[in-house]
């Protein structure tokens, strides 16, 4: 227990470090470019910290939530979901599509809503699990691949005639009725953005994903294939099911990604349905160690620097200046992240060797470890 | 996730004994020839079943060559990175970065030259960054590559967000999301030669005619960025397969413990391997801005990863992935510079393709395999044989759809560098 919490305060200051150099670099680049980083900064936290911005900020942060636990689903086995982005994106599509064409009772509508978008996105990031198992393809480079095949399916079905209608300018699916709608709620204080109701799915979500990889055998199974492949299938894991049960159920939390959106705001699928959302995910979960909870505070992160940049277009600083801090926080961070884990393998390796009375074992065993 | 990948999951089928084909697969040069010539075969028959005289015109074999170009240079820089034993699937980053430079150099010092300095500069750059991380730091190769993937657009929007957004930039035609347009290099001019060639390729005769097509699209299209792009593959060839130092990379991406023990110095290597990985990634992205004569926010749109598929496509080889770039090219520049009913001929391509291969696996006792590859084909024979089009949302992705089921047939039967994809350090 000492050792975890010892490992958790590690993971904090290595995070601590990562937003430092972030803001070092930021700043530099700020300088550069004859831009006060002191100004800029305070300009974003007066505008980020307003009512409604945080729970602009919170719904943001909601549908990179989800977008992250998919992703960390993967990583938990060694498995890089980078398709989550293509998963998410059609399974709002078809599930927009098939919540517009019905009307049902309040409950089972929004469920079936929801179902259709897990089936989807499953069964798209399933492709890739089968590709991998089957004929040995890479899973970064099939789901990198799927995800630009399913721009094309996207912009095929998105047409007048087939799943949408022009709407002005815009392509939209048919509106999904007030029975297969989710309400926002009046979370924050002075604030007229409500926060998604399905805020409280991805707080679901976090702790079915908590209890699944530490509770269960799945879990277990799910976490030893990713510290050793080779390890788990000799001890009687099915190393191949389990990549494609990975897959399939890292691309049914990736269905959930625009439900929030879907079903509390947008009620359709159009040409404004955000997209990126699956990479965003990728650096949360790497920010976030895997770990639901450090995943939230990353979600909380990216939503609030998302959010806040808005306003530096008032002061002729590019907004993008976000996604140069983001970046950085999340190369610091894997970095330190790596040292960190270095260090405490160390200590830990250190102290079993004392216990053991063995001092000189750490070293040898480090070398091939 | 520093443990093993689990990209060699499935049961690699040992390298199979050379067959009938054996004096073809013992001379590179003799089986570049080869394997250009039956491609254009079947091209040939392609064009003369469906009519699309395009399939083999030389704008469409001109284009391939621009649009392969890009993607040869990101795989050549997958091959350097991955034969050191570095995954670098921040190629597509590295292209990004190359993309501003590029641009930023050639406006600011309106020499189209800079280009390809300022290509180098961007991928290097890039390049660096992952070398510090994976190498230097023994972060996992993927995790980087993804980091700098989001990293390199970001720096490229705010970059272009304050230069090409500047007062001079605007004047000049820039924007937030593009560049001033730059000079680029001119053509080579051989017209009296590229007109005799058109009249062949006019004449529609197989296999001849399509040949001419081929040179004429060559010839007409041709600057000394192609010449270069192109000459890089023997040398990369020369470098990594002939010399002293190029033993010693690849040592390192098979075997680094060994290596160190006789004496390589392993995470020189691996530094070199990713420097020059940026810079090739970073001239590709270079090629674009000079084949458009501009730099455009998501203008590689992905060329990194299949510039990467193209080299797995090439089982790590140059000659490999020279034939990978070609073939995603081919598709490339098909879907970009004619309609899509020329892009609904390629169906043809592969249901023959597939039927080939059906053939060629029913002759080598593979039943299971032939029964599916012939069936697939006959499907997709039926597919092009009911339909007069492919959709046009399709046919902008073709070459990745192309990449995903090349990898799908092909993968098995390639090899990647030993210790590819792990991270290394060295004993203490």
């Amino acid at each position: 227990m000492r050792q975890r919490l010892g490992r958790l305060g590690l993971n904090l200051v290595a995070a601590l470090i990562a937003l430092i150099v972030a803001g070092a670099i930021t700043s530099i680049v700020l300088s550069i470019t004859h831009h006060s980083p002191w100004s800029t900064y305070k300009d974003m936290w007066t505008f980020g910290t307003s009512g409604d911005n945080i729970a602009v900020a919170i719904n943001a942060a909601t549908t990179y939530y989800l977008s992250a636990i998919a992703v960390a689903i993967g990583f938990r086995m060694n498995l890089f979901n980078i398709g989550v982005d293509g998963q998410y994106q059609l399974a709002a599509l078809l599930a927009a599509a098939v919540g517009g064409a019905v009307s049902l009772p309040t409950g089972i509508h929004q469920i079936l809503i929801i179902v259709v978008a897990m089936l989807v996105g499953s069964l798209w990031a399933g492709l890739v699990g089968v590709l991998k198992v089957t004929r040995g393809v890479s899973e970064v480079i099939s789901s990198i691949m799927l995800n630009f095949v399913a721009t094309a399916i996207i912009a095929f079905l998105l047409q007048p005639g087939k799943l949408a209608h022009l709407y002005g300018q815009n392509l939209t699916t048919r509106p999904i009725g007030s029975s297969g709608q989710v309400g926002g709620l009046s979370l924050i204080h002075n604030s007229q953005t409500k926060v998604y109701g399905l805020v409280f799915l991805a707080i679901a979500v976090g702790i079915g994903f908590q209890f699944l990889i530490s509770r269960t055998r799945f879990g277990f199974d799910l976490r030893a294939t990713g510290r050793s492949a080779t390890a788990a299938q000799a001890s009687g894991v099915n190393v191949k099911r389990m990549v494609v049960v990975a897959m399939l159920l890292s691309g049914a939390i990736a269905g959930l990604v625009n439900m929030p959106v879907l079903l509390g705001e947008a009620h359709n699928y159009s040409l404004n349905t955000p997209s990126g959302i699956g990479f965003t995910g990728i650096a949360i979960a790497l920010l976030g160690r895997n770990n639901p909870v450090g995943i939230a505070f990353a979600a909380l992160l990216w939503g609030f620097l998302d959010t806040s940049s808005n306003i530096l277009q008032f002061s002729n600083v590019p907004t993008s200046v976000v996604a140069i801090t983001e970046g950085v926080i999340l190369f610091s961070a894997v970095i330190a992240y790596e040292l960190v884990r270095r260090y405490a393998l160390k200590r830990q390796m250190r102290t079993v060797g004392r216990d053991l009375g063995t001092a000189t074992a750490p070293t040898t065993m480090e070398v091939t470890a | 996730m520093s443990t093993t990948l689990m990209r060699d999951l499935p049961p690699s089928s040992a390298p199979e004994e050379p067959s009938g084909l054996a004096v073809l697969r013992n001379n590179m040069l003799t089986r570049i020839v080869f394997v250009t010539l039956f491609g254009l075969a079947i091209m040939s028959l392609t064009r003369i079943v469906s009519g699309k005289e395009d399939l083999t015109s030389a704008g469409a074999l001109g284009g391939m060559m621009n649009a392969a170009v890009p993607i040869l240079l990101a795989g050549l820089g997958g091959l350097w990175s991955e034969r050191a034993g570095v995954v670098n699937i921040g190629l597509e980053g590295q292209m990004i970065l190359g993309t501003w430079f590029a641009a930023d150099f050639a406006w600011k010092t309106g020499n189209p030259w800079m280009i390809l300095v300022g290509g180098i500069v961007g991928g290097l750059l890039g390049g660096l960054l992952h070398a510090i991380a994976t190498v230097g730091f023994g972060v996992d190769h993927i995790v980087s590559g993804v980091a700098l993937n989001i990293l390199a657009p970001g720096i490229a929007k705010y970059l272009a967000g304050i230069y090409f957004n500047s007062d001079a930039g605007v004047a000049a035609g820039g924007g937030p999301t593009q560049s001033p347009k730059v000079s680029t290099l001119s053509t080579l001019q051989w017209n009296s030669f590229g007109d005799w060639l058109g009249k062949v390729n006019g004449h529609h005769w197989f296999l001849i005619s399509d040949i001419a097509g081929l040179l004429q699209g060559l010839v007409t299209s041709l600057n000394w960025f192609t010449i270069i792009a192109i000459l890089l593959v023997p040398l990369t060839w020369f470098v990594l397969w002939r010399t002293a130092f190029g033993l010693r990379l690849r040592s390192v991406g098979e075997n680094p413990t060994s290596a160190e023990t006789l004496g390589v110095k392993v995470h020189t290597m691996k530094v070199c391997a990713v420097l020059v990985s940026g810079a090739l990634a970073g001239l590709g992205g270079a090629f674009l801005v000079e084949y458009t004569g501009i730099y455009r926010e998501n203008q590689t749109a992905g060329r990194g990863y299949i510039g990467l598929a193209a080299m797995i496509f090439g089982n790590w080889r140059p000659g490999g992935l020279l034939a990978g770039s070609g073939l995603f090219g081919y598709t490339d520049a098909l879907q970009q510079q004619t309609d899509a009913p020329t892009v609904h001929a390629l169906l043809l391509i592969v249901a023959i393709i597939l039927v080939l291969a059906g053939l060629y696996a029913a002759w080598r006792g593979r039943r299971l395999q032939a029964v599916i590859a012939i069936v697939a084909g006959v499907l997709v024979g039926v597919w092009y044989a009911t339909t007069d089009s492919i959709p046009a949302q399709f046919a902008t992705y073709s070459p990745q759809i192309l990449t995903l089921l090349v990898l799908a047939v092909a993968s098995q039967r390639l090899r990647m560098p030993a210790a590819d994809g792990l991270p290394w350090r060295r004993a203490q």
